[in-house]
This record gives structure tokens, sequence and C-alpha cells, in this order.
């Protein structure tokens, strides 16, 4: 199953049989949605850039990729929880300590949603956060560097699905977990003991204000439900945190029947300042966990991972006026806040109306005590006491909902593939766009912030069977911009994804290009291995292991013949890329190596580790192509049996052959 | 293989220089941002370490130089990966020239001439002086070949110009001469 909501397909079915009348909602004339000068609005001429960085998700790629727009062409694709043969990511010595977790290295993830920082709720440019939906973490991307600087994997969850959504100064980036586990110091009992043993949390991750190095502050232990989406609050609610939930009947299995038998679950509204409050009151307790916390270190070019065993849980019962339910009807998924902070929009995908949650309401429900009881020991609000209002038949399938700086909302309909435009105050639909294909989520630039830049909204569908030629059984994934400058939306332009498109979010681009970082200083290289410049280059013999300190420019590496090195050793390349010219990366590679290639920026250090396992001379070269003597940036490694008295010898340009003598008395080369 | 690789480079050199973008700003100071001229000799880039053109363009000594690279429209193709080396004549090479001479080689209609001169100053390879060895020829990128020689601890191109100085660029060498080296005349 391709979509990441977990209701069946034939609920969806009985749905759209049931529902025939809402056949007047498909949208009419698809044609006028295309408009003749729609190319020109995605060109981008030479000298020129786009208007807009695209962050978005890979899905079960696990990575992270950057389109422009409107041209919608791709950037880069960040490699984030999935190892990346292609940059070395998980392969060279330096990033293997990134993807290392309480459960051993993990070569793959799910990353599912975006969260561009934000100071006071609107973009400020400095990182990009992940979720992994698999095993449970958050990776923190550095936008100088479009690379992971931080991977922090989440305690006491399982399926960090409701995550990496953010507040309103960063301070805490919030991972809620899909599923329900068995928390505590028993983990193995009956998986039909759910209703008794399973528990739900929702983790506040905190991130330094300067360094954004993250933190488990705390955790909110919760009733056995899931979590799905959140967002936090803006302005007059930038103190709370708003959370769809699922399964509110606590079904362990069949969930696509027996996860939908109530009219209604719930969005729960969490009051973070408070919980923050009593956790700086030492009202939570102290649990013992395992997790991983990984860094890289842009001096010495190199991850580190730490085991981290402990983790501060708040229970609602020792904290009240923490958390509260608000009934939302049948399972919702997104969950999002206005600009204004003052509405909150569930999206119910099964559901034929959106809800519109009111912050103000939700303040004098609570001070009123306007309850209809309690679930678990927290209050739920009475549902018409919250309610702000509904949109009624905005189609079918509501997922999703984004938001310009004009008061209006967009949001993404599944079943009925649209894009349907309606005004928050007053809750009339204004517009719909078809989609074509089945969409996912959407994007308006900024539309999570309380400073939309509006202009366009983008659509990431995961089944595309009209407009891509076929690709075997499985086709592309893809990516539909509209203009929503005007009253009516217009389809720009339609390009393929990387990996499954879940969320993503769009910012103005001179928030990051002036950031970008163009070298690593090679002053600043800190790698214990570093060559600072050909006459460093050496090779040494430790024990068993043979370090080749190497160097790469334009276009010859150093040393480019090494031999002497025997069976039963291992070699460890470390290769410094002497350049420091913007875009001169080069690649390095050896013939029958177990491994990927490096892929090393200018000024940086990689090394590659390689055990032979057969003599012979093995040729290496530069991988990413450099200059115009690419070709010839080339070498050769001569290893031989074990016991061999073959010399330990290294040389660039010098190892000729032999004309007064023979070539194996040759030095060692020591420039 | 090579010489087939260094054909196909000439000939996209030649094909970029006859569309070139006239426009060449003065590298890295351009502040026309009203006009974004399209091309990477026009990219802003304070960062790295300047290429063969800048480190031209910031020598007092190579004003002439300079100025004939832009007219035989180099800058571009110079501006690239490389990796370049460049024998650079400083002005009062070009002084040595006959009066006029380069007077002459400035008009329009000599710039074929202009560029033939200009590439033969120009090889496909960044070299350090250390690896220009007594006897070895350079193919430069007009085409034709220079001989290197070594006297007095001095390396001598084609035996008259001398490399003065050096400068390490992002995208290869710049080697100050001390004579403009002319092409072989055409069989």
């Amino acid at each position: 199953m391709k979509h990441s909501f977990s209701k069946s397909l034939l609920a969806i079915s009985l749905l759209v049989a049931g529902f025939v009348w809402l056949q007047g909602c498909k949208p009419k004339g698809t044609q006028s949605a295309v408009s003749g000068d729609a190319a020109a609005k995605a060109y981008v001429a030479p000298g020129k850039y786009d208007e807009f960085y695209n962050f978005v998700s890979g899905g079960f790629s696990g990575q992270m990729s950057v389109y422009g727009l409107p041209s919608g062409r791709l950037f880069r694709v960040i490699p984030v929880f999935s190892v990346d043969p292609e940059k070395g990511w998980g392969y060279s010595e330096e990033t293997k300590p990134m993807l290392n977790t309480s459960h051993g290295f993990v070569p793959w993830d799910d990353l599912h949603h975006i969260a561009l920082s934000v100071t006071k709720s609107e973009h400020d440019g400095r990182w990009a956060f992940g979720n992994a939906n698999n095993t449970p973490r958050i990776a923190r991307i550095d936008l100088k560097t479009f690379r992971t600087a931080e991977i922090i994997e989440i305690p006491n969850s399982a399926g960090n699905h409701s995550s990496p959504f953010i507040t309103e100064n960063s301070e805490y980036v919030v991972a809620g977990t899909r599923f329900s586990v068995p928390i505590g110091n028993k983990l193995d009992v009956p998986i039909n003991t759910y209703k008794e043993n399973f528990k739900g949390t929702v983790s506040f991750i905190g991130v330094d204000k300067t360094s954004g190095e993250m933190n488990v502050a705390f955790q909110i232990l919760t009733p056995g439900i899931n979590f799905d989406l959140a967002r936090a609050g803006k302005g007059k609610s930038a103190g709370w945190f708003f959370f769809s939930c699922y399964n509110s009947e606590k079904a362990n299995t069949l969930l696509e029947v027996n996860a939908s038998q109530k009219d209604k679950d719930f969005i729960m509204a969490v009051n973070w300042k408070k919980a923050e409050e009593y956790a700086k009151a030492g009202k939570g307790v102290k649990k013992a966990v395992r997790y991983a916390h990984n860094k890289y270190d842009d001096n010495t070019h190199s991850a580190t991972s730490t085991i981290m065993n402990e983790v501060l849980v708040l229970d609602p019962k020792d904290c009240p006026d923490m958390i509260y339910f608000m009934p939302c009807p049948k399972s919702p998924h997104g969950c999002d806040t206005d600009p204004t902070g003052e509405y909150i929009v569930g999206s119910g995908k099964l559901a034929a109306v959106i809800p519109v949650f009111s912050f103000t309401k939700i303040q004098d429900a609570i001070a009123k005590k306007n309850y209809d009881g309690e679930y678990d020991g927290i209050p739920v609000l009475k549902y018409e006491a919250v309610l702000h209002g509904e949109v009624s038949k905005p189609g079918l399938g509501p997922l999703h909902t984004e938001f310009d700086g004009n008061g209006n909302a967009y949001t993404s309909f599944f079943v009925s593939s649209e894009i349907v435009k309606w005004s928050v105050k007053d809750l009339k639909v204004l517009d719909r766009v078809p989609t074509y294909y089945s969409i996912g989520h959407l994007s308006v630039p900024g539309g999570p912030t309380k400073k939309p830049w509006g202009k366009y909204v983008i659509a990431y569908n995961k089944i595309t069977k009209d407009r891509y030629l076929p690709t075997g059984p499985e086709l592309t994934q893809s990516a539909q911009l509209y203009d929503i400058s005007g009253d009516k939306m217009k389809l720009i332009l339609d390009f393929p994804t990387i990996g499954e498109p879940h969320y993503a979010e769009a910012i103005p681009a001179e928030m990051i290009m002036k950031n970008s970082r163009k070298i690593f200083k090679l002053e600043e290289n800190k790698h214990p291995y570093i060559a600072m410049g050909e006459g460093k280059t050496k090779v040494e013999r430790k024990g068993n292991e043979v370090h080749v300190y190497m160097t790469a420019i334009r276009s010859h590496i150093t040393p480019d013949n090494i031999e002497g090195v025997k069976l039963g050793e291992t070699v460890y390349f470390h290769v410094t890329n002497l350049e420091q010219d913007w875009d001169v990366p080069h690649g390095f590679a050896v013939k029958g190596i177990s491994n990927a290639e490096l892929l090393i920026m200018p000024g940086e250090t990689q090394t590659l580790k390689w055990t032979p396992e057969k003599a012979g001379v093995y040729p290496m070269y530069c991988t990413d192509f450099c200059s115009a003597l690419h070709q010839e940036m080339q070498g050769y490694i001569r290893i031989s049996p074990a016991g061999s008295n073959v010399p330990l010898l290294f040389s660039t340009g010098t190892n000729l052959p032999a004309v007064t003598a023979p070539a194996a008395t040759e030095k060692p080369a020591t420039k | 293989m090579k010489k087939i690789f260094n054909l196909i480079f000439f000939a996209t050199a030649l094909f970029m220089i006859s569309c070139g973008n006239n426009k060449t700003s003065e590298a890295g100071t351009s502040t026309d941002a009203a006009v974004p001229a399209g091309g990477q000799e026009n990219v802003k880039d304070d960062v790295s370490t300047p290429d063969v053109v800048k480190v031209a363009v910031g020598s007092k000594d190579h004003t002439t130089l300079v100025a004939a690279l832009k007219q035989a429209e180099l800058v571009t193709s110079l501006a690239n990966a490389g990796p370049f080396t460049v024998f650079a004549p400083t002005n009062a090479a070009f002084d040595k020239l006959p009066a006029g001479t380069v007077d002459g080689l400035m008009k329009d209609d000599k710039k074929a001439d202009l560029q033939n001169i200009l590439q033969y100053h120009v090889t496909t390879s960044a070299l350090d002086v250390k690896f220009l060895t007594d006897g070895m020829t350079l193919g430069m990128v007009n085409g034709d070949n220079a001989t290197i020689s070594i006297k007095d601890g001095k390396t001598i191109l084609n035996g008259s110009a001398t490399i003065i100085a050096s400068v390490r660029a992002s995208n290869g060498w710049v080697h100050v001469i001390d004579a403009v080296l002319l092409p072989p005349a055409k069989k």
C-alpha cells in the first residue's frame, strides 16, 4: 500500500459508492485548469535563479530532496536516513556513525515530513528537520551545507509519524508515536493485552538556539492511541501543540475496520509551556532507556555516535491541565493551524466535512470545564463548544491543509483528487482544481508559518497514471505546481520526485542561497588523517592497518603509485580534496572494493576502508568529473601476498621505468 | 584518446567563444545586477581561490594580456574547471614586440590571429613548474607544440620566454613569462 494513511481502500470505495451525490463536486472542464502560457511561467533563464527552494521528503527513499520553484528542477538529494553510495553516506568511516541506533547500524528509513526552522513562527532559513518513520529518529539538516548535521533517536516510540513539527521559535521539535507499544520494564507481553499494556508518547526534542543541537527534553505519556500528524499553535496559541490521533478504539489488529468504529477520534491539545514548567519543576520521572545521538562535525569532517540512557517522562496523572482531547470526525489525518493561530483544521480522512476549531473557544471551554467526559482520565472537550464551524461538502477524503497570507486555506482531497480553496473565516468553498492523480500532501511557500508567501501551491502525488510514460509496474511519483496568485488556481508544471513525496516546505531562495557554503577551508580541517598539501602525503603501517594519507587536486591523486601492501592488512584511504574552489568535489574508488565511492568536497577529508582479498594490482581513480583531464586522474595500488617482502613505496610522478637500476630498489618518496 | 579529448575540448571552447557572451564583467566585481549575465565567469564568488582569469585580472603587470583575452573572447573558457596552465606574458613582454603589433591584433578583423596567439599560451593541464622537464613538449590549446628547456635552473619555453614567477589558481597555474610566444609559421 503506497499511501501513508492506514484506512482501507475498501472503506474508501464504500464511501465513494455511498456518496454519489458528491459527484456534483467533481471538477468540471478540467481543460480550463491549464493555461497556454504555463511553460513560460516555469522557465528560468540563464543568469537567473528560481524564486523558491522546495525541500521535499523522500518517503521510503529515506532522503530529502531539494528542488527549485517554479522550475521544478532537482538540485540535490540530501542523504539523511538511508545510505547513499553515490555520496559515500553510510560507507565512509566518517559518516557511518550517523546511521547508528540503539539497534546498531540501520541503513534505511522512511522520511515523511519536513519542518523548516522558524523564529516567531516565520521561516529563518537555518535548518530543516526530517523524521524517520520506522526506527524513530529526527534529523537536522544544516542549510549552509545541505547536509545532515545531526540525528537523534526517540526512545519509547514506534513509528515516528507525528513528527518533526516545530514550536514558534524552534524551541522544540515534536515526535509523536504512530504505534503505541509496551513501555517500561515489561516489554514481552501478549499483543492482545494492548488495552492494558500499550501506551503512546509524544516527545519534545529541545533545539539549541545557536548550534541547533537536539536533546530529548521530555516525553508525555498518553493513552494507547495512534498519533498521526501535528502542528504548533502560533501567535495567541503559540504555547500549545495540536496532535491528530486515530484508533481511539485501541485496536491491535485489522485496524482498517477496527479503528474506524467510532464516529469521532481526537485532536490532542497540549499546553507545552505548561509541560515545560512541569519538566523543570521535577514532576517527571526519569526512565532508563537506550537511544543514539549522532552528530557530524564540519571541522573534523567526522561523525560521532553516543548512546544515551535516560529520558524524562511526564504522566498526565501527575500534571493536570497539560493535555485535553477534542473530538474530531473519523480518523483525523492533517491537523493544521492557520497563520493567525486562531483556527485549527482537522482533516478526517473518512469524514464528509472539515471541522475547524477555534483556539478562543478551546480556552473558554477549558475555563468552564465544558467537558464531554474523560478518556483514560484526560478531559474531552465538547465538540460543539470548541468548533468554529465545518466546511460542508468540501470533497472526498480531506488530508492536509495549508494557508496563503490572505485568509484562504487549501485542502488536498485524496479520494476526489483535487485541491479545494476555501475561506477560513466563513468556511465557504472558493475554488477547486483537479490534481488528476490521487494527491497526498500539499504545500504553499511559508504555508505552515505565520507569514505565508503564497503565490504557489504544490501537490504531491504518489500515483501518476495519466501523464508519465510507463516504466514497468511502478510509475514515478510527482509534484504539480499551481499558480494561486489569482482567484483561480492554475496548473503550471508537473515534475517527478525522488522516492515518495510526503510533506514538503518551500522558502524564498534568497533566505538560503546567501548562506550556502562554497568550500571547506583547508586550514580549518581538523581531521586526524588530513594530508595538508601534497608534501604531507604518506603511507603508514600500524599493526595490520595501512593508512594512506592521500590528496586530490586537478588532475592527479598523490600518491598515485602504492606498493608493498600485503594480504591480511586493512587499507584506509584518507583522501583530502586540496581544491579551494566551489563545485569541485573529487571522487575516489578502487576496483573490486566491497564498499562505495568517496565523494570529497573541497577542503574535506574522507576515508574509505578496504580489506583486499586477492593479490594483484588494483586501479583507483577520481569518480567525479572534475576537469578536462579527469580521465587522467588515476593510479594503482599493488597488493602482495602475506609474508611478501615488497617494501612499502608510494609516489606520484617519480615511479618511472628503470633505466640504471631495477624499480624494486626505488626508495619511498619523501617530498 | 587524450588527443581526441583535447580536440573535442578545443572544439567546445571554440564553440563557446563563437557563442560567447560579449558582456564580460570585471571578474568578481560585477555590480550590474539589473542585467544578470549568464555564464560561470559572471558568478559572484569571493570565497574560492581565484581562477586563472581572476589571477591575471588582479595583476597590474598583465593589463595588456587581460585586454587581449577579453578581445579574443577567451574569458569564458579560462573560467571553467580547466585544468589550465597559462603562460602569461607581462606588459613589458608585449612591449618588446615590434611597434604596432599589439594594436594591430586588437582590431576586430584580426580576432582569429589574436585567438591563435593567446591559445598558444595555454595548455590543458595543471602543471607545477617542478613537473616541467628539459626537452618536454607541451601541446598548446591552439594545436601547436611548445618546447621546454631548463638552463641554469630557469625554465624556458621555446628557448626564448623564461618563467619568472608562478601563481597557483583554482583551476590551474599561471606562469609569468618575460616574452610573448609566437606560434610556429603555418606550413
